[in-house]
């Protein structure tokens, strides 16, 4: 339990619980993001202790640079451990992101060509260190 | 529950979250529970152009288990208080062995 003399005035316990921190987001419009590096946006309706968590009327949101693409999704049960962190979105400023919106299409070509450059500055920078002698060990796959 | 005590004595206070996917986040600390999820309020990510997904953002609840550092305010921590307690349940912890 709580050590004595850390802390002079101890608040109510029920405020430092991960029921108590999740209760004020339910309802609410959220974007999740996910360990693998997913954006999810839906409405939470349920979680329990480990934020396991409940999404409904989700979407996944692409991103690349300055632009984003939306992929319907539907209704999510997300396992917490997979959860990075929930965001509560403004709705004020929800629609004057600098963002413009592409297709999913767009969105993927723009991947692509981001993901084949920086493989290849990958490359380059092995290719120099190999040249100093240092030895990757195995290729970065991100 | 040492760190668990700590970090509610930091409540209200400015802390930077830095998690394991490289990702900052600076904001007021506003609850802690357990497991050390955090729950942030007014946040602002450090590198702002690299991550646009939370520009619309204003709380987030980081999930304790993703967090690499907690960036704390320095005046904000006591340490001989901290030191004292690290002992004291230190010696809790012994007594309970016996």
């Amino acid at each position: 339990m709580d050590v004595p003399g850390v802390f002079p005035e101890p608040l109510p316990p029920q405020v430092f619980t991960t029921g108590a921190q999740l209760l004020d987001l339910t309802d609410k419009k959220l974007v999740i993001v996910l360990r693998d590096g997913r954006k999810l946006i839906g409405t939470l309706r349920s979680y329990d202790q480990y934020a396991n968590l409940v999404l409904q009327d989700t979407i996944e949101r692409l991103y690349s640079k300055n632009l984003y693409a939306d992929v319907p999704r539907g209704c999510y049960i997300v396992r917490g451990e997979n959860v990075l962190l929930l965001g509560e979105i403004d709705l004020d400023k929800e629609d004057d992101t600098p963002l413009k919106q592409a297709t999913v299409d767009e969105i993927y070509d723009a991947q692509r060509a981001e993901n084949a450059y920086k493989k290849q500055r990958e490359k380059k920078k092995a290719k120099k260190l190999h040249s100093l002698g240092f030895e990757a060990e195995n290729e970065l796959i991100l | 529950m040492l760190f668990f005590s700590f970090f509610k004595t930091l409540v209200d206070h400015e802390v930077t979250i830095e998690l394991k996917n490289d990702l900052s986040i600076r904001g007021t600390l506003k609850s802690v529970d357990q497991f050390l999820n955090i729950k942030l309020d007014e946040i602002q990510v450090v590198d702002e152009v690299k991550y646009p997904h939370l520009s619309a953002v204003k709380n987030v609840f980081i999930r304790g288990s993703v967090v690499r550092y907690v960036h704390l305010p320095a005046n904000a921590v006591d340490t001989t208080l901290l030191e004292d307690a690290t002992r004291r349940e230190a010696a809790a912890q012994a007594n309970k062995a016996k």
